[in-house]
């Protein structure tokens, strides 16, 4: 288990006039699911996005941290795996292709002992050299599953995990969640009940108006 | 600074497979030249006014393909995934490289159209008139570069570039279009060094002005 911790010290965002969550003050540690559940338009994805870093929140602070220190916002991307509808692959690239440049982009080394690994694990093997407009909807939303884990994050922001897939890639999904979660951190934002039985603790976004 | 020559080896790839911007510019180019060498059907021009229709056609080109450095990935929905695994800086000084070498290879092949298809064109100090492309060409892909960042956040992207380019380029191209004149006249880069000074200072300031301003524009 790594030294990793998240925290979040009284996190407001605001929308123009509109509030979407008000001083959510929470703590994450590695090797627990966490959730973030509410309705439609309740600021889950909102809330992903400002752990990732890619947008800020109106006031308070996300801390990352390793070792008892804060990880620097330039940092954030090797050490976060994210899954969501709004990260959106190369259609023009291969699968292999989009994972070696988001590699290099990232100043890391493709591994490509992990990547076969993961595009076994995901059955995307043998497509793995097709352009990525050639895959369905489902095959894209495991893609993104290789794209947040070839890294080797500490943590697993997932945003609705399980949209697009089918039974079979819904159950490998959950198989992956629960196996990585034994030593990551891991949180998803879903509607889905299926997805929130995954988790040891849930944040209701709408207690935070 | 690899990992900004990393992104732009992705978008010169993805350029090679797509031709978003290649093809739009190379159509550009030879259709204005067209329309020019048309107009002027038998009657001859003066070596200045060839020397002003090269930077205009170079001006009009760069209005439009250099705006699909950042309006690609808007369009692709990508925008999220690069504000995700690279710093503001990486992406600014890749999409940077990526419009030098767009920004080059179009101006090149316009010059090089211009020298065969206008014999009007006749520049007596290359020396200068080298020079000044270089520095012209890189205060043209500077500005082009974060103009482009501001547009891709607005919906009125088409209509929005041309607006904005035209007061931030336009010293550029005053200055650009008086070397050329001295070029022409055959003067020298010791006799032109004010107007070289002036776009030398233009490229830093807008460099300057660039790196401070991303981060703003690309978080939102």
């Amino acid at each position: 288990m790594n030294n990793y911790s998240l925290k979040l010290d009284k996190v407001t965002k605001i929308f123009g006039r509109r509030l979407i969550f008000n001083e959510i003050d929470f703590e994450f540690y590695p090797g627990k699911i966490y959730g973030l559940a509410g309705q439609n338009g309740s600021g889950k994805s909102t809330l992903s996005k400002i752990i990732s870093g890619i947008i800020s929140p109106t006031k308070g602070k996300v801390n990352h941290m390793l070792d008892n220190k804060i990880i620097p916002s330039e940092k954030l991307h090797d050490i976060i795996g994210f899954v969501s509808p709004y990260l959106v692959l190369y259609d023009e690239f291969t699968a292999e292709e989009n994972l070696v440049h988001f590699a290099k982009i990232r100043g890391a080394v493709y591994n490509e002992t992990q990547a076969d690994k993961l595009f076994g694990d995901f059955n995307l093997f043998d497509r793995k050299n097709d352009l990525l407009k050639t895959y369905s909807s489902g095959m894209k939303q495991r893609m993104k599953y290789l794209f947040a884990l070839l890294h080797n994050p500490y943590l697993l922001l997932l945003d609705e995990p399980t949209s697009n897939l089918d039974k079979a890639g819904k159950d490998k999904v959950y198989e992956i969640i629960r196996d990585e979660s034994k030593s990551k951190c891991i949180i998803i934002a879903s509607n889905e009940s299926s997805d929130l039985e995954l988790c040891g603790e849930i944040i209701q976004i709408e207690n935070y108006k | 600074m690899m990992k900004a020559y990393s992104l732009f080896k992705k978008d010169w790839q993805s350029e090679l497979r797509t031709r978003y911007a290649i093809n739009a510019l190379a159509m550009f180019i030879l259709v204005t030249i067209s329309v020019i060498l048309f107009s002027i059907g038998q009657e001859k021009i003066s070596e200045y006014l060839t020397g002003g229709l090269l930077w205009v056609v170079i001006f009009f080109s760069a209005m439009s393909g250099l705006s699909r450095a950042f309006v690609s990935e808007e369009e692709r929905g990508t925008t999220m995934t690069l504000q995700f695994i690279a710093s503001p800086s990486t992406v600014f000084n890749g999409k940077l490289i990526f419009n030098l070498v767009l920004v080059f290879l179009m101006n090149i092949a316009i010059t090089l159209l211009f020298i065969i298809l206008f014999e009007s064109f006749a520049i007596k100090d290359w020396s200068l008139f080298l020079f000044a492309f270089l520095l012209g060409n890189i205060g043209i892909a500077v500005s082009s570069t974060i103009i482009a960042a501001i547009i891709s956040k607005a919906s009125a992207k088409g209509t929005l570039y041309p607006v904005l380019s035209f007061p931030i380029l336009l010293p550029l191209i005053l200055t650009l279009l008086e070397l050329t004149k001295f070029a022409i006249d055959g003067e020298t880069i010791s006799d032109s060094l004010v107007e070289l000074a002036v776009l030398f200072s233009y490229d830093i300031i807008m460099l300057t002005a660039s790196y401070l301003l991303f981060d703003f524009i690309w978080k939102d």
